[in-house]
């Protein structure tokens, strides 16, 4: 049989292509024909993603300058770098799906694109360091080890480089509230406090109830959601429970109990409100973040502007890249 | 780590010996320019600027806890890192004042860069023969950290000052803005002068210094400024105001916790 290489197989057989590389769980890469709203679904999902990973620097790049010991300045100061670092593989994942990394952060400075709310929340105490790490870092893991099998190839495995440095940060995170946690009385209570702050938050990070939440059953027919968000809340809460005894502190949900019947933690009710008005703009930090990260990005344009007009004027020569990290 | 009764010294003197003084001044040039440049991660030009920036600060706190763990324990008295780094005030550090000086923009803080890196390039070049072996040891591995410090500093002052006419404007003004501090680099030290074979003296830094960053700044089609003022004595404690905003800010949650540990 004869075949034209200039005219594409007709759509119907692309998408029965695609339909059965879904089913048999091959990998969809880059150059493979893909419905637009798969394409659509992902640019949306990585993009959140990264930003969240970038405006995600800055709870925690506000105690840098001022971490207590020298340790722990180095410890934090690697962990905010690896943020950054996650936030790039996925931009470039997103690049994969013929969108650049510029027009994804006009989206994101424009307000047209979300970043994860829990980064809208203040760190006011060093103790706050060991609550992200433990519980932020932590729901994110339960999030994200499932998306190393996302059916994209790309963000699959951008996601298993990154929940291997998840993972540090969680253990750094538990370290930080376990020596606060046997320190003196006002350390321990600096990392009670953190807890109840960072708690319903954390929980929050699943996303709504599954009867609520709108991109679920579309997701999770392409492969891209593995889990639905109740029951990596769950399986969040199971986890983190006894973690929470080894610390010595206290979970803030008079309603936590340990179910013998369903062999789950049952907790209290969520406040949803909360997090719809956090996603509205109406956090304690959403502007900060915003304003943080437009205004680095807006006062870097001069910089960058004169690192492309240096690259043009010495295209022939060397190659100059800017990032020599 | 001091009781009420007893009072701070009147007038801070530099470490009796000259091994400790010499140590604490180069630990402190590293903890305090990491110190700055941790400032700008969430605040760099770009993502991969963020990254770069902190791989340089890591790699100056790490320096200056090698630096500062080991002047503690030629001391004697019982002072580890942290002791040194967050319950010391601010005439009893040893900086040179240029690494205290505020970021400024992209340019300013890429001018130090520059300057300070490739100031600590010939430094622990020479220090790769020191006969003090913890030095000589932290050279070599500081060498090649300092070697990616410079070129990154580098390829900044290039792509601003052979850039766009705003770059070129900017890098400029960072050049004219960290030059007043460059001549203390190099300055006679004491210190150093007591410590042969252990220490480096600084003015024999100067010319393989000047050799490499009058090169870069005429390739940035930039100008060597020629300073009318001059900063002085950061080694003896005398700073700018600067660094009395910078240490409370480092030292303050560690000093509201006496004792404790992290
Ligand atoms: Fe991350
Ligand atoms: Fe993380």
């Amino acid at each position: 049989m004869q075949v034209d290489v200039d005219t594409p197989p007709p759509v119907e057989e692309q998408q029965l292509r695609f339909d059965r590389m879904i089913a048999d769980e091959v990998r969809i890469e880059p150059r493979d024909w893909m419905p637009e709203g798969y394409r659509r679904t992902l640019i949306r999902q990585i993009a959140q993603h990264a930003h969240s990973e970038i405006i995600g620097m800055q709870p925690e790049g506000n105690w840098i300058t001022r971490a207590p010991s020298l340790r722990r300045k180095a410890i934090l100061m690697a962990k905010v770098q690896d943020e950054a670092g996650h936030g790039l593989y996925l931009y470039s994942a997103a690049e994969t799906l013929g969108v650049d990394r510029e027009e994804l952060l006009d989206l994101l400075h424009q307000g047209k694109q979300k970043y994860s709310s829990i980064f809208n929340y203040p760190t006011l105490t060093w103790a706050d360091m060991g609550a992200i790490g433990w519980l932020v870092d932590g729901a994110a893991i339960m999030n994200q080890v499932p998306l190393c099998r996302c059916s994209y190839g790309p963000y699959g495995r951008a996601m298993v480089r990154i929940c291997k440095e998840e993972s540090f940060h969680q253990r750094q995170g538990f370290e930080i509230l376990h020596t606060l946690s046997h320190g003196t009385p006002a350390q321990k209570a600096m990392a009670q406090d953190a807890v109840d702050r960072f708690w319903w938050p954390s929980l929050m990070m699943f996303g709504p109830p599954d009867s609520a939440s709108t991109h679920s059953a579309q997701s999770t027919a392409w492969g891209i959601k593995r889990f639905g968000n109740d029951e990596l809340r769950q399986r969040f809460v199971d986890m983190t429970v006894p973690q929470a005894d080894v610390l010595g502190l206290r979970i803030p949900d008079p309603d936590l109990r340990w179910d013998e019947a369903t062999g789950h933690y049952a907790f209290g009710a969520i406040d949803w409100d909360e997090l719809d008005r956090i996603i509205r703009g109406d956090g304690p930090c959403n502007a900060q973040r915003m304003e943080r990260r437009r205004t680095a990005h807006e006062e870097g344009a001069w910089v960058r502007d004169s690192a492309d007009a240096y690259a043009r004027k010495h295209a022939a020569a060397a190659t100059t890249t800017s990032d020599a990290a | 780590m001091s009781t009420p009764t007893t009072s701070r010294p009147q007038r801070p003197t530099a470490p009796a010996d000259p091994l400790v003084a010499y140590l604490v001044g180069l630990g402190d040039d590293a903890l305090i320019l990491a110190q700055r440049l941790g400032e700008w991660i969430t605040r760099a030009p770009q993502i991969e600027e963020d990254i770069a920036l902190g791989n340089i600060a890591l790699d100056l706190l790490g320096q200056a806890r090698v630096l500062l763990s080991h002047a503690g324990e030629v001391e004697g008295a019982g002072r580890d890192e942290d002791a040194l780094a967050y319950l010391r005030d601010e005439r009893e550090f040893r900086n040179v004042c240029l690494v205290e000086i505020p970021n400024g923009d992209f340019a300013v803080t890429m001018a130090r860069q520059l300057v300070f890196s490739a100031y600590q390039y010939e430094l622990w070049t020479a220090l790769r023969n020191s006969t003090e072996p913890l030095l000589a040891d932290l050279a070599a591995k500081a060498v090649k950290e300092v070697t990616y410090h410079r070129d990154h500093a580098t390829q900044w002052v290039l792509r601003l000052g052979d850039g766009t006419d705003e770059g070129h404007r900017r890098m400029q003004a960072g050049l004219d803005r960290v030059w007043p501090y460059v001549a203390e680099l190099f300055a006679a030290d004491d210190v150093a002068a007591q410590l042969p074979g252990v220490a480096v003296d600084p003015p024999s830094l100067l010319a393989p210094w000047t050799a490499y960053v009058e090169d870069v700044v005429a390739r940035a089609t930039l100008t060597v400024p020629t300073p009318t003022w001059h900063s002085r004595g950061g080694r003896r404690g005398l700073h700018t105001e600067h660094l009395g905003h910078l240490l409370p800010e480092m030292q303050h949650l560690h000093r509201a916790h006496p004792g404790a540990r992290w």
